[in-house]
């Protein structure tokens, strides 16, 4: 639950430089953004975010709000989708995250000689899939490239990849800012689609002295996502990254993780002063394994170019991959770049073009499932509040099991509540799924139900939920078995409340002489007399009118 | 033992027509071929001998392999064609043989010995693609045109030298031996297929498989005086072929005979899942093409429209080539064929586009041999030190040469006015053989400029000898299939040197190829073109 994790992201201290200039993430949103929603976005999230910072307001963090508020940071991301194919892109070796080292492989993902690369249709299947869920025309022929370097986990000396006719190009995705980021909505261009494969895996001695090769990743296949320089904050690139997270794992393309690295993402970042038409020079940031982490590394990139631009060191930024150190919640240059790679990227001979029919991507469109964009606005429509759209429609389980549970009937705001509070505590007490539960939707719309009905109570329903969860079953079978109904007939209520009062004089003397707090021991006795099963509402009514009575 | 698998062969010249110089000779075929004139009887296929006297119990295949093994011992010192011969050639044909006794179904190739290009992957056996960088190098699997023919009962004899990765003309370039041809010693075999031709012609194997990337199965079979059968691109699976230049690349046929490269192609062709450029293309019986010479008509060819290539008869052809061609034009024309002049305006860009895309292609082609999973590694503090030994060490100097040659034309900046040039030229020759080949079934031309030259002759100019691929090159540009056969003899060596004709024909239409082939060979007078240089075993 990509999005939960990154709504409670604590910002860190930013130490830059010597000069030691600390910030807050409220601060850098305020010079990342320009665009009209976004300007809301700074001063609600700022607002919001206040209490969580702890860095102290120092001089230095106003000079640097000053600073910031010049500059406008312009994002791409490259995001690396792993697919959950069952074997790899040009070979039947399994696809399977690991396995021993070298154990899922075979001639053609080793590169041996005479080995020749076949693809596997799944995985046009699935680009087809995510670029129409990006909204991206497709590419009737598309083709595969060669791009070619050298690097001991690359057995071939190229990567098969696509070039310059990606299979999905001009699109676009749109995400919801969660509330306590300022909310509101954005679109950011998607500018291609590809399919390429994967390379090995380097393994470092611990003392350095040699490497070792693992080609189990070796020819996995991935979708490459590119996006437009759209993005103006870490809160919008983190909440990009989540929404791709969200779609791969609603079509079910790949299990999106991020500490598997089957979902990676690559930030490009440049600053350049508000108004200034040309980009600034390009950084690009990796090792990027969370969500939280792209947003951080991103604020402080924007910061360390910003006092660079402010020192008059322009020209000190640099076209260069940086790495995020975690630990020291800093970027550090890993390589530079003398000039742009040359991948001498050619057609790859070894496999023919690829052709789609229309009817192919007809059946495949009809195919797709509902989408996280789509469910929130339905959700939205519905009548629920941002918030619960949002958690609902994050994780696709979550959002499957909320729609069958209100496809059964159910009230839609119970069923989000229910969800969202005793369930997902549940789930996270016990490091659960919602696909663990043994709770059916069947069942608990029918627990809503019988609320709703009054057949039991609420505090009822409660306690049975934590069983139905755990052991599975039926809500009516629970109720018969242990006589749950809650019991709503007034002349049985009516005798239990005489029963009390009759059984506890003192206490009703004190009552009537104005204690009235004492209705609360009335009700709880004739609860507990009816073992909880009392209508509430009902048995307040009559005991009111009981304790009241002049008799 | 081999004078009965082989009856028309004979160590002796036969008396051909020779083409002297310049001067042009009177023809080859007379001009009206009579199919019983001949008092040499037409060759034979090999493969078909065997099955016979296999079936018959006449011989037995342990017999048939011996007689190879003890012919290569005596002829590879002179020759060294192969760079590996099988240790197993013995028990395999024993294997043959239980089963024949026990009355058993063998192949269709079984007992035939076949010799396999050294960058033809088989299992176990080493495959080099005659290369530093690979020596020693066993390939886990076989290669699917060599499975194929083990399935079929086939014998793999051994690898069979070669330029190294198919990069050359001569078999010179091979980093652990020269190939002489054996017509005459002091002559390259031609290339990069050499090993594989010179050891059919030496009569070391039946037949062999070699690889054609720009003439490489053509051009050596016109030095040797063999049938060289280069299909059409996806008839036969490059699966286990080392790749030189991928989208050229095919895996083609040595025989003695059309009919045994035909059969032998029949065997290796074919779809293959394996192999995405593959065809799926049916792959005809093309044995009913073989006819003995009793059944042909008096003009067995009638009607087929042959056109004869004139770009390829210009300037820069030896003179004697040059009359060969014509003569066996003349010869096709008294078989019935209508033939023609046809002009391939494109023709003469072949050549530097062929150079631009196989070298681009064998650059990255190559970059997986880098020293880090397989083959030679040089071991090195560094990596980039590790790569820089390995490949420095591990290629010779024509593959670097063609390496760097790639490596330039796909640079950012180059691309365009190289290797985008160079497709753009493609397509046009592809548009000319189309519209040429919708007026004919085949198309001819010599199959290289000269007859072997000399070993060493053209080794420190690699412009001469890349100019010596201009009869072929294009073919491989356009996917087209070919087939190379003898056709005559220029002077040259101790008893004259082959001269091959090339028919081309529509893509996957080798059965004209070898229809035609076959009938021109069987009607040609003194047919049977045997290299008078060898001991003879017989």
């Amino acid at each position: 639950m990509s999005t939960t994790l990154f709504r409670t992201i604590q910002p860190n201290h930013f130490t830059l430089l010597t000069t030691a200039l600390l910030r807050t993430r409220r601060t850098s949103r305020h010079i990342s953004v320009r665009c009209q929603t976004s300007t809301t976005t700074q001063q609600s999230s700022s607002q919001q975010q206040q209490p969580r910072t702890s860095a102290p307001k120092n001089h230095g963090s106003n000079k640097l709000d000053e600073i910031l508020k010049d500059y406008e940071a312009v994002i791409g991301i490259e995001t690396h989708v792993q697919l959950s194919t069952s074997t790899k892109a040009f070979c039947s070796c399994p696809n399977s995250y690991g396995s021993h080292p070298n154990t899922s492989i075979c001639p053609v993902c080793m590169g041996l000689p005479g080995a020749l690369p076949v693809l596997s249709s799944k995985v046009v299947d699935f680009g087809v899939r995510l670029g129409l869920a990006l909204n991206c025309s497709l590419s009737l022929k598309s083709k595969f490239d060669r791009k070619q370097y050298f690097y001991p986990d690359l057995p071939k000396g190229y990567q098969i990849s696509q070039f310059d006719v990606p299979i999905a190009s001009g699109g676009y995705v749109d995400v919801d800012i969660p509330l306590e980021f300022g909310g509101g909505h954005r679109r950011f261009g998607i500018t291609r689609v590809h399919m390429e494969e994967d390379a090995g895996k380097l393994l470092h001695s611990d003392a350095g002295d040699y490497s070792q090769v693992d080609l189990n990743r070796a020819g996995v296949p991935l979708l490459e996502i590119v996006s437009e320089p759209d993005i103006r904050s870490g809160v919008e690139a983190a909440e990009y990254g989540s929404e791709m997270q969200r779609i791969v794992r609603y079509l079910g393309v790949s299990n999106g993780n991020m500490q598997e690295g089957s979902l990676r993402c690559d930030v490009n970042i440049s600053i350049r002063p508000i108004g200034q038409a040309e980009f600034g020079t390009k950084v690009e940031i990796k090792n990027l394994n969370a969500f939280s982490a792209m947003s951080r590394a991103i604020d402080y990139e924007i910061t360390r170019q910003a006092l660079l631009y402010n020192q008059g060191q322009a020209d000190q930024i640099v076209t260069e991959t940086r790495l995020w150190d975690e630990g020291a919640q800093k970027t550090v240059t890993m390589r530079k770049k003398e000039g742009l790679a040359d991948y001498r990227y050619f057609p790859e001979p070894d496999l023919p073009e690829v052709i789609l029919t229309q009817e192919y991507v007809d059946s495949i469109r009809a195919s797709l499932p509902e989408l996280p964009e789509a469910k929130r606005r339905r959700y939205e429509a519905m009548g629920l509040g941002i918030q619960d759209v949002l958690f609902l429609a994050n994780d696709v389980s979550v959002a499957e099991y909320f729609d069958e549970v209100i496809g059964k009937g159910a009230d839609v705001k119970s069923a989000a509540n229910w969800l969202m509070s005793d369930i997902a505590a549940y789930l996270k007490n016990e490091e659960l799924s919602i696909s663990d539960v043994k709770l059916t939707p069947q069942e608990l719309a029918e627990l809503i139900a019988a609320i709703k009905d009054e057949t039991i109570s609420g505090k009822i329903g409660k306690q049975i939920l934590f069983e139905l969860l755990a052991k599975g079953g039926t809500v009516q079978g629970m109720i018969k078995e242990k006589d749950l109904v809650q019991i709503t007939d007034p002349v049985e209520i009516e005798k239990m409340i005489m029963k009390v009062i009759s059984e506890s004089p003192k206490q009703l003397e004190q009552y009537r002489s104005g204690k009235t707090k004492l209705q609360g021991f009335f009700t709880g006795q004739v609860m507990k007399m009816s073992k909880g099963k009392a209508n509430p509402a009902l048995l307040n009514k009559i005991l009111l009118e009981k304790l009241n009575a002049k008799d | 033992m081999l004078s009965t698998l082989q009856p028309p062969r004979s160590l002796t010249l036969l008396p051909f027509r020779r083409f002297h110089g310049s001067k042009t000779i009177a023809s080859l075929a007379s001009s009206s071929p009579t199919l019983d004139a001949s008092s040499v009887s037409p060759p034979q296929s090999q493969i078909l001998t065997t099955r016979r006297s296999l079936l018959s119990g006449e011989t037995t295949a342990s017999e048939i392999a011996k007689s190879y093994l003890s012919r290569i011992r005596l002829t590879e010192p002179q020759l060294k064609c192969f760079l590996h011969v099988s240790e197993n050639v013995l028990k395999e044909a024993q294997e043959i043989d239980q089963r024949i006794s026990r009355g058993e179904e063998v192949g269709p190739l079984a007992g035939v010995v076949i010799g396999v290009k050294d960058n033809i992957c088989t299992e176990g056996m080493p495959s080099t693609a005659a290369s530093r960088i690979l020596e020693h190098y066993r390939p886990p699997f076989d290669a699917t045109a060599v499975k194929k023919i083990k399935e079929m009962g086939g014998i793999v004899v051994g690898k069979t030298n070669m330029d190294e990765f198919g990069m050359g003309s001569t078999t010179e370039a091979s980093a652990f031996q020269v190939t002489a041809n054996p017509w005459d010693l002091t002559r390259v075999p031609g290339g990069s297929s050499g090993g594989s031709a010179a050891a059919v012609a030496a009569n070391q194997c039946m037949v062999s498989l070699g690889s054609d990337t720009g003439g490489s199965v053509r051009q050596p079979a016109s030095f040797c005086g063999v049938v060289g059968l280069k299909p059409t691109y996806g008839r036969v699976s490059r699966f286990g072929l080392m790749a030189y230049a991928s989208s050229l690349d095919v895996i083609g046929c040595f025989g003695s005979t059309v009919a045994d490269a035909g059969m032998l192609l029949h065997a290796v062709s074919g779809y293959d899942r394996f192999d995405s450029t593959s065809s799926k293309q049916d792959v005809p019986e093309f044995e009913s093409q073989f006819l003995s010479m009793d059944s042909f008509e008096s003009k067995p060819l009638k009607g087929v429209r042959v056109g004869l290539i004139r770009e390829t008869l210009e300037e820069g052809v030896d003179s004697g080539v040059r009359s060969a061609t014509q003569e066996a034009a003349s010869h096709l024309e008294a078989l019935g064929c209508l033939v023609t002049e046809v002009s391939l305006p494109s023709f003469s860009l072949g050549l530097p586009a062929y150079y631009v895309i196989a070298s681009s292609e064998s650059s990255s082609n190559l970059s997986r041999y880098d020293g880090v999973r397989y083959g030679n590694q040089v071991m090195a503090d560094e990596l980039n030190k590790l790569y820089d030994c390995s490949r420095g060490q591990g290629f010779g100097g024509e593959v670097k040469m063609r390496i760097l040659m790639g490596t330039y034309a796909l640079s950012a900046g180059y691309y365009d006015a190289y290797y985008k040039r160079a497709q753009q030229v493609r397509t046009l020759i592809r548009k000319d053989f189309k519209a040429a080949l919708d007026h004919n079934d085949i198309l001819i031309s010599p199959a290289a400029p000269s007859a072997a030259y000399k070993i060493g002759e053209k080794k420190d100019d690699p412009l001469a000898m890349y100019a010596g691929d201009i009869m072929t090159v294009n073919v491989n540009l356009a996917g087209l299939p070919a087939i190379v056969l003898p056709c005559g003899l220029v002077e040259g060596g101790p008893s004259g040197l082959p001269v091959g004709l090339q028919m081309i024909g529509a893509a996957f239409d080798e059965e004209t190829l070898l229809k035609v082939g076959h009938i021109f060979e069987q009607t040609l007078n003194g047919s049977g073109f045997v290299p008078p240089t060898l001991p003879n075993v017989a």
